[in-house]
């Protein structure tokens, strides 16, 4: 990596945060400081908008560089990822977006809390959902450290912490002025700067093989040294039968996950309708179907095109293959166009962090101010309060996410996103589905349907490989591992599904008929939503 | 609140028959595309309420009967309104043509899935079998799912647009009428 990558990369990335730093200004300057305003951008994004927004949330960095690269590395395994990202949109179209739209506030625990006691189940959501934000963003926050490290060549541990801190006061300026308006454009204008560039990387790997996938696929297989072998499932999960169970789990967590993921569940109001909140979706489905049938592009043509070892030897986890190929495409190391190329993606990348960043860090301080400090304190406070508690929310979440990054920094990104996907599996999606579906369900069940997935979730992974007992774990000089899988989903979600139902058969509270026609109503007709 | 009354039981006796007609949702559509993706004309006057305190004035806020504690006889009249909605026939027009579509399409995508994900991890050597050229079908199974994706995302927006929403935006606009003018009896 010459300086001219640097250079060039630096810019670029530059002019992203002063732009989208310009965008927050602007947004701020006609602020209200409502919560309307401050958590859902005054719920007047069109859905294209916010469908472009949705997508920019969802991709990140792990999907951009990740997906790509294990590809690249493992060949058609990588591509099981990119499925159960993509299926698990028909879960959130199908049975949640349109729904919580018309029932919800601002939060998951909006939607559960109007059937039941409000302040367990506030307290419970808020909970679960900020725990899954947390564990979201230190996998960005780790991310963003280790990209640096590899693209811009700062592999000191300095650079990695100043990284790290930036990115951190970054989001915290962007939520705490702009709220969820500013985060939305700057999702929007990451989206656009992603698709762009990824479109353009795969027209030249394309165009390199005059349009013929078949050849593409050929010379993947060829130059990755594992022949036929590399297009079909096997080399990084055929393995024994643990790590067959751990992938089964991992793809559960995967299409099961994204529903109960509060960043996004809260872009749903952004829109006026729930009609607009379809319509988004739609469109979220197309850009992120689009951008992953890409990234399978991009994961073989920098198989065949820089070679499976070579990518392998710039980076153990294959982080670095599109910008290799980047650099391939463009004329090679040394040449302007690879420079240039490269620095591009650099770019995007780091735009896409920051921008996913962002996001989360909106939706889990919302979680803080509107769930957990409003159900602790006195209900006649005004409205006002609780945003001003929000941006402070934001600013203590950038402190402990910087701090939790610094110290997972050698943690493996793919596994922490994995891991707040099974947790919002397990602990969101179960009380979110029964709240909406179920006659039946009660105030206990709710809360049991939380925690009876939160908890075994975060313990199974504590009992798990990750964090002791081999080489690669956390400690690994100690051994308290009982469970075998890596991701805990598999166990996980059932015992969230039946905790929320034991919890209600158990439970002597009388199910309110009332209240749950009034969801009911509510979540198909749209009636008395915000 | 008589009228709108009649209203929702008559649209629930003929609902096949309100869904036909489509002049009248084309006029109402007509009138729409003024102002995009806003078709509710009470969505300003809620919006705005919420957490201004200007917005003391305007009674909209009081519409929302779960987000915010009551006086005791006013949850239970709301109550009583969605529970004759949640009874109406028009309403469960609308939610079993919703239960009708989504039921068997989870069921059906997630079993899909799984069997892919269940086939790829156990049986790699069956997904290996080569189909045309360097295609196998493990990459055929895996295009297929985002085939799949696609094709349905087109046909649950087609069924919601056409099947579902004219029938849910009346039900919702009746809905609003009715809380209105109990809230509207209560406090007076």
């Amino acid at each position: 990596m010459t300086g001219d990558h640097q250079t060039l990369a630096l810019l670029l990335f530059s002019t992203f945060v002063a732009v989208t730093l310009g965008i927050t200004t602007w947004v701020s300057r006609h602020r209200h400081g409502s919560a309307e305003e401050f958590y859902a951008g005054g719920r007047l994004f069109s859905p294209m908008e916010n469908g472009f927004a949705i997508a920019g949330d969802y991709m990140s960095a792990a999907s951009f560089l990740g997906i790509s690269g294990v590809i690249a590395l493992y060949g058609y395994d990588g591509m099981l990822y990119s499925v159960g990202f993509l299926v698990a949109w028909l879960v959130v179209l199908f049975l949640v977006a349109e729904l919580v739209r018309n029932c919800g506030r601002f939060t998951l625990a909006d939607v559960v809390a109007a059937r039941m006691r409000e302040r367990p189940v506030r307290i419970a959501a808020g909970t679960s959902s900020v725990t899954v934000s947390v564990m979201y963003l230190v996998a960005q926050m780790v991310g963003a450290g280790s990209l640096v490290a590899l693209l811009l060549g700062g592999t000191s541990e300095a650079a990695r912490t100043w990284t790290v801190i930036g990115v951190g006061a970054l989001m915290v300026i962007y939520v705490s002025l702009g709220g969820m308006r500013a985060t939305t454009w700057i999702q929007i204008v990451k989206a656009v700067l992603l698709l762009g560039g990824t479109v353009a990387l795969t027209t030249l790997v394309l165009v390199r093989f005059h349009g013929d996938l078949d050849r593409l696929l050929r010379t993947a297989a060829e130059r990755s040294g594992h022949g036929e072998a590399f297009l079909a499932p096997g080399l990084a999960y055929g393995g024994d039968w643990t790590s067959r169970f751990d992938f089964i789990s991992l793809g559960l967590a995967l299409v099961l996950g994204t529903a109960g993921l509060p960043h996004i569940l809260s872009r749903f109001y952004t829109v006026p309708t729930a009609r607009a909140a379809r319509r988004s979706v739609v469109w979220s489905i197309g850009l992120i179907g689009g951008f992953y049938l890409m990234a399978i592009v991009l994961g073989f043509g920098a198989a065949a095109l820089v070679g499976t070892d070579a990518v392998r030897a710039s980076n153990a986890a294959g982080n670095t293959a599109v910008p290799l190929l980047a650099l391939d495409l463009g004329g090679g190391a040394g040449s302007t166009g690879g420079t240039v190329l490269f620095a591009v993606v650099a770019a995007v990348a780091f735009a896409t962090i920051l921008a996913v960043v962002a996001g989360v860090t909106l939706a889990s301080s919302a979680s803080v101010a509107h769930d957990l400090y409003a159900s602790l304190r006195r209900r006649d406070a005004e409205p006002r309060g609780e945003v001003a508690v929000a941006r402070l929310a934001a600013v203590g979440i950038g402190a402990v996410a910087i701090g939790l990054g610094l110290l997972a920094r050698d943690l493996n990104v793919a596994f922490l996103v994995g891991l707040a996907f099974a947790v919002a599996a397990s602990a969101n999606l179960p009380v979110l589905l029964y709240s909406l579906f179920w006659r039946g369900f009660t105030t206990r069940g709710a809360v049991w349907a939380v925690y009876g997935g939160l908890v075994p979730a975060v313990v199974l992974v504590l009992l798990s490989p990750v964090v002791s007992g081999g080489e690669q774990s956390l400690f690994p000089g100690v051994d308290f591992q009982y469970f075998p899988l890596q991701n805990p989903g598999l166990v996980s979600i059932p015992l969230g599904f039946l905790a929320g139902w034991i919890g209600t058969v158990t439970s002597p509270e009388v199910p309110d008929e009332a209240k749950h026609a009034e969801t009911e109503v509510r979540s198909l007709t749209g009636a008395g939503a915000v | 609140m008589q009228p709108s009354n009649d209203r929702l039981s008559g649209a629930g006796g003929d609902s096949e028959n309100a869904v036909d007609h489509r002049g009248a949702a084309d006029l109402r559509c007509a009138e729409t595309p003024a102002s995009p993706g806003y078709d509710d004309p009470w969505y300003d006057a809620l919006a705005s309420g919420w957490g201004e305190p200007a917005g003391a004035g305007v009674p909209e806020p009081a519409a929302l009967p779960s987000m915010r504690p009551e006086p005791a006889q006013a949850p239970r009249a709301a109550a009583d309104v969605y529970l004759e909605v949640q009874h109406s026939a028009a309403f469960q027009e609308v939610r079993s043509r919703y239960r009708r579509f989504v039921v068997p399409a989870v069921a059906a995508f997630l079993v899909w899935y799984l069997a892919y994900v269940v086939t790829a991890t156990t049986a790699p050597a069956l997904m290996a079998r080569p189909v045309v050229g360097s295609a196998n079908v493990a990459m055929l199974a895996g295009l297929g799912q985002f085939l799949t994706t696609f094709l349905l995302t087109w046909a649950y927006a087609r069924h919601a647009r056409l099947r579902r929403d004219r029938a849910a935006l009346e039900l919702r606009w009746d809905t609003q009428e009715l809380t209105r003018g109990v809230r509207g009896g209560a406090s007076s």
